[in-house]
């Protein structure tokens, strides 16, 4: 992935969490977290990736 | 619970018997090897175990007759084999419906149909769905048919004292009280256990946060032996719901209450009618309906630490309480009392060493611990205790309607025998080919048979060998199998290999080349007579 395509994601991300709006964004991130984990078919990777999100939350 | 105007035993479908107390009152304090307390589906079929070894039991209970209710209602494949065993699946074969297939839904929608396995190997299907009553009903046929057990009705057990080498019972009928004494004493007097209470011990573990009502409904519903689970229905957001056929045209609906639902409004005859009448229209029943039975049922997790003070030895719901979703409750049950019933069985009539009984609890514990890992499993899915918990459970499902793999997570994974890896009476684990010491007899067609009909009574020694045909006595059946026959292969076995089966159907050990030596060794270390 170039810079682009992450920028592209990051925004896409961003439109589809507003039109979902505030009640279903957690949903929709946890959907989107098994869907990703699934295709990226990597157990250890993504448990180590899980990690790495849950920190730094209250910086 | 019944309804208004009908007793707590008048059912719509089944007639309750009245058992008396015993008559002939002076051989009642007659010394007996075995009492076992509660004729429950568990304190029955350890009768039946500890007759099919020849040993005499007395079989006492407190009430008059069958447990209420329809209660446990899947008995799943390892029990119909313990059943076989006993002579008793006969009724069972015939009365209960077998079934192989679930379906999930998710807001109405199907997001999961699961086949539990099954193949022609087999001689049973994984699960059968019979009400208790007629578990209790059909272990009763055979208990009364068995000359070596006696049934005490009306007995309640109201104090036990240790004595030396054995343990006195103090019971207590309508028409006295009296005193008898045991050598050793099976509790199967189920959740509540009274002699647990007596001997000051205590059930650990978790209680879960669901509750659910059962409800059993007579209906001419149409609609095959599949059991639905319905996640998040529109007649009850936010809470599951199970639907199970039962023989009888009688229906099992259980359904979770909401956090905050009072117990006491919940089970109101209304209430439950209500909830009854929304549930069956979100399953497009439009038909007429009558409610049977109903009752209220939490989830825990709690076990003895040790399921043996002294003499006594605790079998069933007295010994472990576990959720329905596993539906363990019951085949747990029957298993402890099937691998007590042989082992006691085998120490009472010599051919056992009583250091064999010590196998009793790292064997059956460690299966309730592992139905309490897969139990909490389901029960995280179908009750989430956490809002994270809730979040995944909701995402997957709602990822289920266009992604079958997020499905798979509502799958309860139901019954696979427990594998007594960790047993102190299991042998040499062999080659690592085929199951291993501990593990279930797997199944296989043998001539236009199964594998499990070639079995001896005790314990029996399955080799490609005829060589070893020659070992054959009082304590070892030998059952030579074909080189390379659908059973050699299914357990793994060479032309010099051999795998012994224990009297309960779990592997005692196996070797790649059987030598006579050895296999005499494995035979003292699962009697008790060796050790590791
Ligand atoms: C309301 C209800 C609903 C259930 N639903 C399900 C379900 O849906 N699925 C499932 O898998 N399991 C269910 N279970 C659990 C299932 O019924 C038990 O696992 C099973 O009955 C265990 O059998 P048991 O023989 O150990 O105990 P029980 O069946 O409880 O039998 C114990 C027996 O001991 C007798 N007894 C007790 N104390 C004494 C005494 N002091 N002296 C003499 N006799 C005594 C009692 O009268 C009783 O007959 C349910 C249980 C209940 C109570």
């Amino acid at each position: 992935m170039t810079p682009l395509d992450v920028e592209a994601v990051y925004e896409a991300l961003a439109e589809t969490l507003d039109a979902v709006g505030d009640e279903k964004q957690r949903m929709f991130l946890a959907k989107l977290a098994l869907l990703l984990a699934r295709d990226l078919g990597d157990t250890a990777l993504v448990r180590q990736r899980i990690g790495e999100a849950a920190k730094h939350l209250e910086a | 619970m019944r309804p208004e105007g009908r007793g707590e035993t008048e059912s719509l479908y089944f007639r309750y018997p009245h058992f008396d107390p015993p008559e002939a009152r002076e051989v009642l304090s007659a010394a007996v090897p075995v009492a076992i307390v509660g004729a429950g589906p568990i304190g029955m079929t350890a009768a039946l175990t500890l007759a099919k070894e020849g040993v005499r039991s007395v079989l006492f209970d407190a009430k008059s007759t069958f447990n209420d209710g329809s209660r446990a209602i899947c008995i799943a494949r390892q029990s119909f084999n313990i059943l076989e065993r006993l002579g008793a699946v006969g009724p069972f074969l015939e009365k209960a419906l077998p079934w192989t297939t679930g379906r999930s839904f998710y807001r109405g929608q199907q997001i999961l149909e699961f086949e539990m396995p099954d193949s022609p190997r087999e001689k049973f299907r994984p699960m059968y769905n019979l009400q208790q009553q007629y578990i209790e009903d059909f272990l009763w046929r055979a208990v009364e048919a068995e000359p070596l057990i006696e049934t005490r009705w009306q007995s309640e057990v109201v104090g036990v004292r240790d004595v030396d080498g054995g343990v006195r019972l103090s019971v207590k009928d309508p028409l006295g009280t009296y005193e008898i004494e045991a050598a050793w004493v099976l509790a199967a007097d189920g959740a509540r256990s009274p002699i647990r209470k007596m001997r000051g011990l205590r059930l650990k573990g978790e209680n879960y946060e669901g509750r659910y009502v059962i409800a059993d409904v007579q209906m001419a519903h149409d609609y095959p032996t599949i059991r639905r689970a319905l996640f998040d229905p529109d007649c009850r957001r936010g809470g599951t719901i199970l639907v199970h056929k039962q023989p009888d045209n009688i229906w099992r609906i259980d359904y979770q209450l909401r956090e905050g639902e009072s117990e006491a409004e919940a089970i109101r005859e209304e209430t439950v009618r209500a909830s009854v009448a929304a549930v069956l229209g979100e399953l497009g029943y439009e038909g007429a309906w009558e409610l049977e039975w109903w009752s209220i049922y939490s989830a825990n997790t709690l076990a003895l630490d040790d399921y043996r003070d002294g003499r006594i030895f605790f079998i069933g719901d007295s010994a472990h309480i576990v959720p329905i979703f596993g539906v363990r409750g019951l085949n747990n049950g029957l298993a402890d009392a099937h691998n007590m019933g042989w082992k006691l069985g085998w120490v009472l009539t010599g051919r056992a060493d009583e250091r064999l009984l010590e196998s009793y609890t790292p064997e059956r514990r460690g299966a309730t611990l592992d139905v309490f890992a897969n139990a909490s499993k389901s029960a995280r899915f179908m009750t989430p205790p956490t809002s994270g918990w809730e979040l995944m459970r909701d995402a997957a499902l709602n990822l289920a309607l266009e992604h079958p793999f997020a499905g798979e997570l509502a799958n309860p994974r139901q019954m696979t025998p427990y594998t007594y890896a960790d047993s102190p009476i299991a042998g040499p684990k062999g080659d690592g080919r085929g199951p291993i010491p501990g593990a279930a007899l797997p199944g296989a067609r043998v001539e236009g048979g199964y594998l499990q009909d070639r079995l001896g009574a005790g314990f029996t020694l399955l080799t490609c060998d005829a060589g070893l045909a020659g070992l054959a006595d009082v304590m070892l059946y030998v059952e030579v199998l074909g080189v390379g026959s659908e059973a050699a292969e299914v357990l793994g076995l060479g032309t010099q290999g051999a795998v012994l089966v224990r009297p309960d159907l779990h592997i005692a050990a196996r070797w790649e080349r059987a030598v006579p030596e050895d296999i005499t060794a494995a035979l003292a270390l699962s009697t008790g007579r060796a050790r590791a």
